[in-house]
């Protein structure tokens, strides 16, 4: 006789992703790599701020390396590699935000202990990368100044998860009529006190303060761990 | 389009748990989702009638608990739930604070399943799982 009935589950949807995760973030710490995770929309300028970024790091003798996700081509990874360091892509073939299995076998081969610096390009979505973590130490949002000051309030998920925000493609601010002050309010309103840096991967203005940001938070890596908050 | 994802993995741990207890078949789920879970419901309904087609899960039911978001304010030292999602600020005091207590929840929370007889009937305590 068939009769139903209800049985209590209590499990997290994501649970293989965030242990997974947590085995990265765990190697990531013993090899003192720091893992950025750079989430946007499509076109803010993730990749091109990245290949600025890779070349200052590699010109200061700092050993970098980055995965780029892309939903079919593999064009940000040959950008990317024009640097000079390692790059992978992580072809996610329609997927619309990386995992972390995905992540973790484009690693494989990599000597995680000869990096400083491991980028994460996620692929340019505000919405899907959000749930998935991929055992990053910093999470970045980045917005540019064509798409709009409300981004931070209509992605309020992306904005609150994330560690620091940048804004990019300032040297555009002036004919886009980019609304600097609302911008910063609105990211503080979904995500007080997230520190916000401001950037043009074009002109070079506030990359050496980008590169500052990343290097205090490898420093902090390597630091006892102390409480976020 | 991450609720196809997401509908994945509801079904892979609920087919487990379900063949553990000795289901016939599921009939629904319910999930608590969380505020800034960033799923959208509809979306996911439909992914998961799609992806449920041949499993256990076939034509079960997806039910939702909304779970809102709640911050510790600092200053008035408790937990305080946020009328919305755009501002994180003691609805109270009006103190700005990034202290998410509670409301990123993506979570199954318990299944209604048709089982063969008493020979696969298993008490709640036993089904239940601690993670
Ligand atoms: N003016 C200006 N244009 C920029 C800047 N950064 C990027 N761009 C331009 O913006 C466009 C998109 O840049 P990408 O770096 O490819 O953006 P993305 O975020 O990697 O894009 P997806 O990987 O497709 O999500 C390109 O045409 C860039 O040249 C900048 O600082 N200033
Ligand atoms: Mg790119
Ligand atoms: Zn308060």
């Amino acid at each position: 006789m068939m009769e139903p009935r209800i049985l209590e589950v209590r499990t997290k949807v994501l649970k293989k992703n965030d242990e997974t995760a947590r085995e990265m973030r765990q190697q990531f710490l013993d090899a003192g790599v720091l893992v950025t995770n750079l989430v946007s929309s499509p076109g803010t300028g993730k990749t091109t701020l990245l290949r600025e970024t890779l070349m200052r790091l590699a010109a200061d003798g700092e050993r970098a390396a980055a995965v780029v996700g892309d939903l079919e081509t593999d064009n940000d990874a040959r950008r990317l590699a024009e640097s000079g360091v390692p790059v992978r892509q992580i072809m996610t073939h329609g997927c619309c935000h990386l995992e972390a299995d995905m992540v973790r076998d484009h690693l494989a081969g990599w000597n995680l202990a000869d990096l400083d610096h491991l980028f994460i390009e996620n692929v340019g979505n505000l919405v899907c990368p959000t749930s998935w973590d991929l055992g990053e130490s910093v999470r970045v949002a980045l917005l540019s100044v064509t798409e709009g000051e409300d981004k931070p309030l209509k992605y309020p998920g992306l904005f609150n998860t994330s560690d620091a925000a940048v804004i990019t493609k300032i040297d555009l601010a002036e004919p886009c009529e980019f609304d600097r002050i609302q911008a910063l309010e609105n990211i503080q309103s979904v995500r007080p006190e997230m520190p916000v840096l401001e950037v043009s991967a074009k002109t070079g203005d506030g990359v050496d303060e980008w590169i500052r940001f990343l290097r205090t938070q490898r420093r902090r890596l390597t630091k006892p761990a102390c409480s976020k908050n | 389009m991450h609720e196809l994802s997401i509908a994945g993995s509801i079904v892979e741990i609920v087919s487990d748990y379900a063949q553990e207890h000795g289901a016939l078949q599921v009939t629904a789920v319910t999930l608590r989702l969380g505020q800034l879970s960033c799923v959208h419901q509809e979306a996911l309904e439909f992914s998961f009638d799609l992806i449920t087609k041949d499993t256990l899960l076939e034509g079960a039911v997806l039910k939702f608990i909304d779970v809102p978001v709640a911050v510790f304010c600092p200053s008035c030292q408790q937990q305080v739930e946020l009328p919305g999602i755009q501002k994180f600020a003691c609805p109270v005091c009006g103190t700005a604070t990034a202290d998410v207590r509670q409301g990123r929840e993506l979570e199954i929370e318990t299944i209604e399943i048709t089982e063969g007889g008493p020979s696969s009937q298993v008490s709640a305590s036993a089904a239940r799982e601690t993670s």
